[in-house]
């Protein structure tokens, strides 16, 4: 105990120093900025609603990935997963005439199916075709983009112009309802917790988390076990493809109430290295989730009120990583 | 070049592998150095080399003490070792393997020299061939020519033999008694007696990691045994025959590809209640055979018949085969058959619970408590399966059998494991299971064969040579036909 | 020919978007032919993108420009030789939180030297130049990362066929044991060839902001470009010479994408910058099922057949992003 307190310490300790050397070496008051990050995660409600509304996805996203980790995949192709999940939903949204409560539940369903398949067709390169899952997921990452695209500057434009800001916007009825003052979606933190839950449960207590476990650790003597590996990659990949359509139905309907190019955001990728960082425990995610979330808010206005690019968070997340990452090394190492 | 060990101890974590080993090689001569498995001889040579460091000790190279600390200083000063798997680079050519470690020289210079050389000992080499479709023999070939081109003045061999063919064999000894001769120091590392009675003057012997006798030629086998085996090795008296039921597994015609020379024109029929030995050299065909029983791989043509039913094709063949009651233990635990950081309760739900969705707790610990207790494995439900030693991951993994299985298949089932666990595992085998099913199993060691089996298959190059109850054959037969002598036939 | 594009024009065209990918993947495969995969490129060739136009833009000489970009991609690969090799740390893990954090790193500290004119390297004049057909003068103008491109892919397949080096980092590739047990220091080969791949990783980094791209910004224009570096050595089968082709053919489909634009006014410009990055995975997926189905047939004994298949050899060293602990 006393040594993971030490490990802590010393990884903030790197990890602030690291950002204080960046800061120092693109000219900025350090101290400032850091101020005008909080500040800008926590000054007020609205901040702070925006932080828990991008801690949602972050949160799916990692919940989904403890699975493919799990099997020991790399699903690299979560980003790509999260937009199509958010083409799912708007597919269903753009339906007219039907009920929005009914609309919103089929698009909620479609929007996991789309992410679910994604995933499925990375797996299943992987398990038919021997194309390492990076790869396979790579590439479809970068047709959904390119599927994006077509999109919106395509069959779902703008009525008069298509542009890079997306399609038109929801009719009201269809946007996730939030409390009065809050900015976030009172529905996604629901589904949110409910999936966090779901997600301890499966791999704590049941046997498919112990079989993903046995999987990841030695695929050949799983299949001594009558367990085939290739069955629980594509279901793991299918959950995991599951979570980050979910996220990208909630980006659609809570977030942005339309279909944007960058629907995604990167919190794919971000959870990746959130999932990393968390050491594939899931008590920690919904912490270090919140943490990655903030960052992300409160760099937001970092350009405006001290002309430094909000890339900044992203520097602080992965060296988080790398610093974890060192420490664990110079452990293990002894 | 006299190679002097004086006191060398050496330990890996909590386990002492050497204690206090001192022994002298002269040049000119082959010392031999013999032991079971896990005697410590592979350590002490890998010491000499450099490969692994000693704890404490020192050792003389012509009366100078030598810094050995990585394999580069030892070959600097003229060490070179002929490890047992070949350490070589398979996917890299004959000229290349041949020319890595050695000093500086032009691509012709090599071309020439190891021409020279391989005409020098007889061996027959391409140059430009992958090493990976060369025999281990042919490999070792190489390895023995590049030592000697970096003028080595001492040679370790360790068990040289293993897996190579006779006619290979019969080009490597009086090679190794020239170079002898030449002057060069040799190490022989074996557990081989013949072959350490044909070649060396002087013989160390190590059991325990400690040094139990020494002796020169001519030797007295009963001596090297008992300083081998503490005691001569007496086998409990043979258990009588099983009675033989009906066919259970049958194999027509099989093709099949796998190990160095795949698996041609197989017809197996095995009977309930049979125990057959697999014998012949490492890779002769054994472990395919083994396989495509347990449904792992699928014959190219031909079919296998488990229980009247015939096994489909492709993945599905191995959960077949496990329905019908066969159950496999391949030879490598924790690379094939166990999961390192999984806990023993965690290897029973993984094995027992079929159908269900969620894990129950007390009732795989309880089966668990009853397996530790019933098969006496020293370990606890939570602890992980690479905490285990070699020989109670042997005891899990049978635990772990289906308990119905009507037929195993061994591959090597006492590999790595000491005398008292391996014929525990064996009185275990014969007395619990049901007389009925059937056991298959492969073994480098012919006494264990003898000794166990009721019918003994020999496998040579892919081919059955010989397929016979043990009762009717002898060790000279068996001997012939693992390595290709077929007797009576023309 | 496609849309307005001559074919000498195609061959120019192709030939320029085609040298720093090269690079890039020329210096990946090094790494990855000693053991290590370095998966931080798609980052560090931003990176050093940026890194080489700010030095250049300061101190106003290309030179100083593209030797930061080396410097830089070193740097990361110091991390990632550290972490992989003397910590064995998942090389998958380290790279990606690497690649990610290096292009923060880029879009950061660049923030300043946004869309602002700065040093180019442009295309140099051959001295025979004048005396050549005018196709011929319009494919050769180009500039000199093309013709450091093409000799490097010279120089490293020559470094791994017929070097004592390049014989000693493969040994260390396919099995770092017998490299140790032969006298060899795997640890110290395989950090050599992270630190060199990633130099040239930078070098074709800088060959986007100074030449290619001319420029900085967010997006700077070669984000993805490290992925399909990576995809390329994997799927080129680790010869330098097949992952050249990979890049070039990566370099015609971005070209021929922005002439087809204009036959196609209906599709928005943004797809066609967008396809040719899955176009380019899925040819070499593709690629990879129909190469692993002849390589099983065996070795050849024709001397041509040998030969070819030396050229165009792919495997995966036996080592790859496995880590070596001395006994």
């Amino acid at each position: 105990m006393k040594k993971l307190i030490i490990d802590i310490l010393l990884g903030s300790l790197l990890v602030f120093s690291f950002t204080s050397l960046v800061l120092l070496i693109a000219g900025a008051p350090v101290l400032d900025a850091f101020k005008h990050i909080w500040l800008g995660a926590f000054a007020s409600s609205i901040k702070i609603s925006q932080v828990l509304s991008v801690w949602v996805p972050l949160t799916l996203c990692s919940c989904g990935l403890l699975f493919t980790f799990r099997a020991n995949l790399w699903n690299i192709g979560i980003e790509g997963q999260v937009t199509m999940g958010a083409i799912g939903a708007m597919a269903v949204l753009r339906i007219p005439g039907i009920d929005p409560t009914l609309t919103l539940c089929l698009a909620f369903l479609t929007s996991m199916l789309c992410g679910g398949a994604w995933g499925l067709f990375a797996g299943l390169l992987k398990t038919r075709g021997g194309v390492h899952e990076i790869f396979g997921g790579l590439g479809l990452n970068f047709v959904s983009q390119g599927f994006i695209l077509w999109l919106i500057f395509g069959p779902w434009k703008r009525p008069g112009i298509a542009s890079m800001s997306g399609t038109e916007l929801l009719n009201r009825k269809l946007w996730l309802a939030s409390l009065p003052g809050w900015r976030v979606a009172t529905a996604g933190i629901i589904i949110t917790i409910t999936i966090l839950i779901l997600t301890w449960l499966f791999l704590q207590k049941s046997r498919l988390g112990l079989k993903l476990k046995a999987i990841g650790q030695n695929p050949k003597a799983a299949l001594l076990y009558a367990i085939s590996p290739e069955r629980y990659y594509l279901q793991s990949i299918f959950i995991a493809g599951s979570c980050a359509g979910i996220a990208g139905f909630i980006q659609t309907t809570g977030v942005y109430h339309r279909l944007i190019p960058s629907i995604s955001s990167g919190y794919g990728y971000l959870a990746l290295l959130l999932v990393m960082l968390s050491g594939y425990k899931i008590v920690l995610i919904p912490i270090l989730a919140f943490f990655f979330a903030s960052l992300n808010v409160g760099a937001i206005q970092l350009p405006i009120v001290l002309q430094l690019d909000s890339a900044l968070a992203g520097v602080i997340q992965g060296c988080c990583v790398l610093c974890a990452l060192f420490i664990l090394g110079i452990r293990h190492d002894r | 070049m006299d190679v002097e060990f004086q006191h060398i101890s050496k330990n890996f974590g909590q386990v002492q592998a050497l204690t206090d080993v001192s022994l002298t090689a002269r040049s000119s001569t082959i010392h031999g150095l013999i032991g079971e498995n896990g005697a410590g001889k592979s350590t002490l040579m890998k010491i000499l080399t450099g490969y692994q460091s000693k704890s404490s000790g020192s050792i003389l190279l012509d009366g100078v003490e030598a810094q050995l600390n990585n394999p580069s200083q030892a070959s600097n000063l003229g060490i070179g070792m002929l490890y047992q798997e070949p350490m070589d680079f398979p996917p890299l050519t004959v000229l290349e393997n041949f020319s890595l470690g050695t000093p500086r020289q032009s691509r012709q210079e090599l071309h020439f020299a190891l021409k020279t050389l391989s005409i020098r000992f007889g061996f027959d080499l391409d140059p430009d061939l992958p090493v990976e479709l060369l025999t281990v023999g042919e490999r070792q070939q190489i390895e023995l020519l590049r030592l000697i081109h970096c003028n080595i003045k001492v040679l370790i061999l360790d068990e040289p033999t293993t897996g190579i063919s006779p006619a290979q064999k019969e080009a490597l000894f009086p090679a190794l008694k020239q170079l002898a001769a030449d002057g060069l120091t040799i190490l022989l590392v074996s557990h081989k007696l013949e072959e350490v009675a044909n070649l060396c003057s002087e013989v160390t012997v190590l059991r325990h990691g400690k040094l139990t006798h020494h002796t020169a030629a001519p030797f007295h086998f009963p001596k090297l045994l008992t300083a081998m085996f503490g005691f001569v090795p007496k086998r409990k008296d043979k258990g009588s025959a099983r009675d033989k039921g009906s066919p259970i597994l049958i194999c027509k015609n099989i093709e099949a590809s796998g190990e160095r020379q795949g698996l041609h024109q197989c017809d197996i029929t095995v009977a309930e209640g049979e125990i057959i030995g697999l014998a012949g050299l490492d890779g002769a065909g054994q472990s395919t055979f083994l396989r495509l029983a347990a449904g792992l791989i699928s014959p190219d043509q031909g079919k296998v018949t488990l229980f009247n039913n015939s096994l489909p094709h492709g993945a599905k063949a191995y959960i077949r085969a496990q329905e019908l009651h066969t159950s496999f233990i391949p030879a490598d635990r924790l690379e094939e058959s166990l999961f390192a950081g999984i806990s023993l309760r965690d290897h029973f739900s993984l094995r027992e619970e079929h159908g269900m969705f969620w894990q129950s707790r007390t009732r795989t610990r309880q089966r668990t408590e009853e397996a530790i207790t019933t098969f006496s494995i020293k370990g606890t439900p939570e602890d992980l399966a690479e905490d285990l030693s070699g020989g109670n991951q042997q005891r899990l993994l049978l635990s772990l059998l289906n308990r119905n299985s009507r037929l195993i298949l061994l591959e090597n089932p006492t590999r790595g494991l000491d005398i008292q666990s391996g014929q525990w595992i064996w009185q275990h085998l014969r007395d619990e299971l049901s007389p009925d099913t059937a056991i298959i199993f492969s073994s480098p060691e012919l006494d264990e064969i003898l000794h166990y089996s009721d019918r003994i298959i020999v496998f040579h190059d892919g081919n059955i040579v010989l397929d016979s109850a043990v009762a009717d054959t002898s060790h000279g037969a068996i001997a012939a036909a693992m390595t290709g002598m077929r007797e009576g036939t023309p | 020919m496609i849309g307005e594009l001559s074919l000498p024009m195609l061959i120019a065209s192709v030939l320029a978007a085609s040298a720093p990918l090269i690079i890039i993947a020329l210096g990946e495969t090094l790494a990855e032919k000693s053991g290590v995969i370095n998966l931080s490129l798609d980052g560090v060739v931003l990176f050093a993108a940026m890194a080489a136009f700010v030095v250049a833009k300061e101190t106003d000489s290309l030179l100083l420009g593209f030797l930061a970009g080396g410097c830089a991609g070193m740097l990361t690969g110091v991390i990632v030789g550290y972490f992989s090799i003397y910590l064995h740390l998942s090389q998958v893990a380290v790279g990606f939180a690497l690649s990610l954090l290096c292009r923060d790193l880029a879009y950061f500290l660049g923030n300043p030297y946004s869309r602002i004119q700065g040093p180019t390297m442009l295309s140099s004049k051959l001295p025979f130049y004048d005396s050549l057909p005018s196709s011929l003068q319009i494919i050769l103008s180009q500039p000199l990362t093309v013709w450091l491109a093409l000799l490097l892919v010279a120089i490293i397949y020559y470094f791994f066929s017929f070097s004592k080096a390049g014989l000693n980092l493969r040994s260390v590739g396919e099995n770092p044991a017998a490299s140790f047990a032969r006298g060899l220091n795997p640890a110290k080969i395989q950090m050599l060839a992270v630190l060199g791949g990633a130099f040239l990783v930078g070098i074709g980094g800088a060959a986007y902001s100074l030449s290619l791209k001319p420029g900085w910004g967010r997006p700077q224009g070669a984000e993805g470009i490290g992925w399909i570096g990576l995809a390329l050595v994997i799927f080129g089968g680790w010869n330098p010479i097949r992952v050249a082709l990979g890049a070039t053919l990566f370099a015609f489909l971005q070209v021929s994408g922005i002439g087809l634009q204009d036959l196609f006014p209906g599709i928005p410009s943004q797809v066609f910058q967008t396809a040719p990055f899955p176009l380019m995975i899925f040819t070499l997926i593709f690629m990879h099922f129909s190469t692993s189905r002849s390589r099983k047939q065996g070795y050849s004994s024709s001397r041509l057949q040998r030969l070819a298949g030396k050229l165009f050899m792919s495997r995966a060293p036996k080592g790859l992003g496995q880590s070596y602990r001395q006994e």
